[in-house]
């Protein structure tokens, strides 16, 4: 189902009331560009690799940082790719984890190519039967904001997917070098 | 299996321990059973349970976004899913450490071991991996304390390779 949300909009509303002790992670793509785009913060880690990985490097960290809120971000190509860590997540449920999947229906990098869930599948069905206790498919404006603020507020695990329009905005690309990312990252969340 | 041959499990659980490893993620395997009780029981060990081998990648480069080590416990055939994500740790500049315990070398008794047994190393090596292996339980601790130390004082990837040798060979016979 088409959807009239454009990506960066919801991305840029996703972290507008972002709190210092909010860590990103950004999936392979589209979803990595869109967090480059809004700002360039150490606290972030935006993946231009690793397909399926996003949602567990968020468990990793999750783990690791207690008194850190994770918010992953990623698109619904590589969410299909890693389901399985749906329910990995879901044994640790770990109350610090957020996830949002950006779903344009397609691979949007590779010519946009229609993916599973252009079809049947329905992630956020597969996320509560994998044993995340809140999941939603947010489609309009006024549900975005419950998610927002259920995102930076509530307890996790939470799995959200955001049905967007197949808008693809500018590349906006985040650095490739990853030692870089990883080594500013690390100076940034372990001095505090 | 004599007695001190039994104990290698508990030698590599020690190692851990001393290397302050906090995050243990793994497919089960029977070689590996003894060493996952060990770290379920301890209270200083998140140990996480995974659907393939390749979460686990991903995982512990959270882990050690955040500070803290891990090691990945699987294995030879689960070598073959890690390969594409190994790329996170070799691109990042990350430690990794995994502790694979091999099928199809030694006196196999499945013959579908063979071709992932026989092709773990080489996939390794491929992805940059540096591999430790231990073809005699006394070797144990030596050879996962220097793969620790090799991978997180040096912010690489190193693999400890346990012969089957040292396992005992499976077979349906």
């Amino acid at each position: 189902m088409s959807s009239a949300l454009e990506r960066r909009g919801v991305v840029r509303a996703l972290l507008a009331p972002r709190k210092p002790e909010l860590l990103v992670v950004g999936g392979i793509g589209s979803s990595s560009w869109d967090i480059a785009a809004i700002a360039d913060n150490p606290r972030d880690f935006c993946l231009v690799g690793g397909m399926g990985l996003a949602v567990p490097l968020g468990l990793g960290l999750a783990i690791a940082r207690p008194n850190n809120r994770i918010l992953v971000i990623t698109g619904d190509g590589d969410m299909l790719m890693g389901m399985g860590a749906l329910a990995t997540v879901a044994q640790h449920q770990p109350q610090n984890l957020m996830m949002v999947v950006l779903d344009n229906e397609r691979y949007g990098e590779t010519g946009s190519q229609p993916t599973h869930t252009a079809g049947v599948t329905d992630l956020a069905a597969i996320a509560a039967g994998a044993g995340i206790p809140q999941t939603s498919t947010v489609r309009s404006e006024s549900e975005l904001s419950g998610m927002i603020r259920t995102i930076h507020e509530d307890e996790g695990p939470a799995f959200y997917v955001v049905k967007i329009s197949g808008d693809m905005p500018e590349t906006v690309l985040p650095s490739l070098d990853g030692a870089f990312v990883k080594d500013r990252f690390r100076a940034s969340v372990l001095e505090n | 299996m004599d007695k001190e041959a039994a104990n290698w499990p508990t030698e590599i659980f020690n190692v851990l321990k001393a290397r302050n490893i906090k995050q243990v993620c793994h497919v089960p395997d029977a070689g590996h059973d003894q060493l996952i009780r060990l770290c379920t029981a301890h209270n200083d060990m998140a140990v996480t349970t995974l659907t393939t081998e390749e979460e686990g990648v991903g995982i512990l480069a959270g882990a050690w976004l955040g500070g803290q080590r891990g090691v990945l416990l699987m294995q030879s055939s689960g070598v073959g899913n890690t390969i594409n994500a190994l790329a996170l740790p070799a691109t990042c500049r990350m430690p990794f450490l995994t502790i694979v315990t091999m099928r199809g070398e030694w006196g196999e008794g499945n013959p579908w071991q063979i071709p992932m047994g026989q092709g773990a190393p080489g996939a390794l090596e491929a992805m940059g991996v540096t591999l430790f292996r231990v073809n005699r339980a006394e070797d144990m601790t030596d050879t996962v304390n220097a793969a620790a130390g090799q991978a997180f004082n040096n912010q690489c990837a190193a693999a400890v390779l346990i012969s089957q040798r040292v396992i005992g060979a499976k077979g349906f016979e």
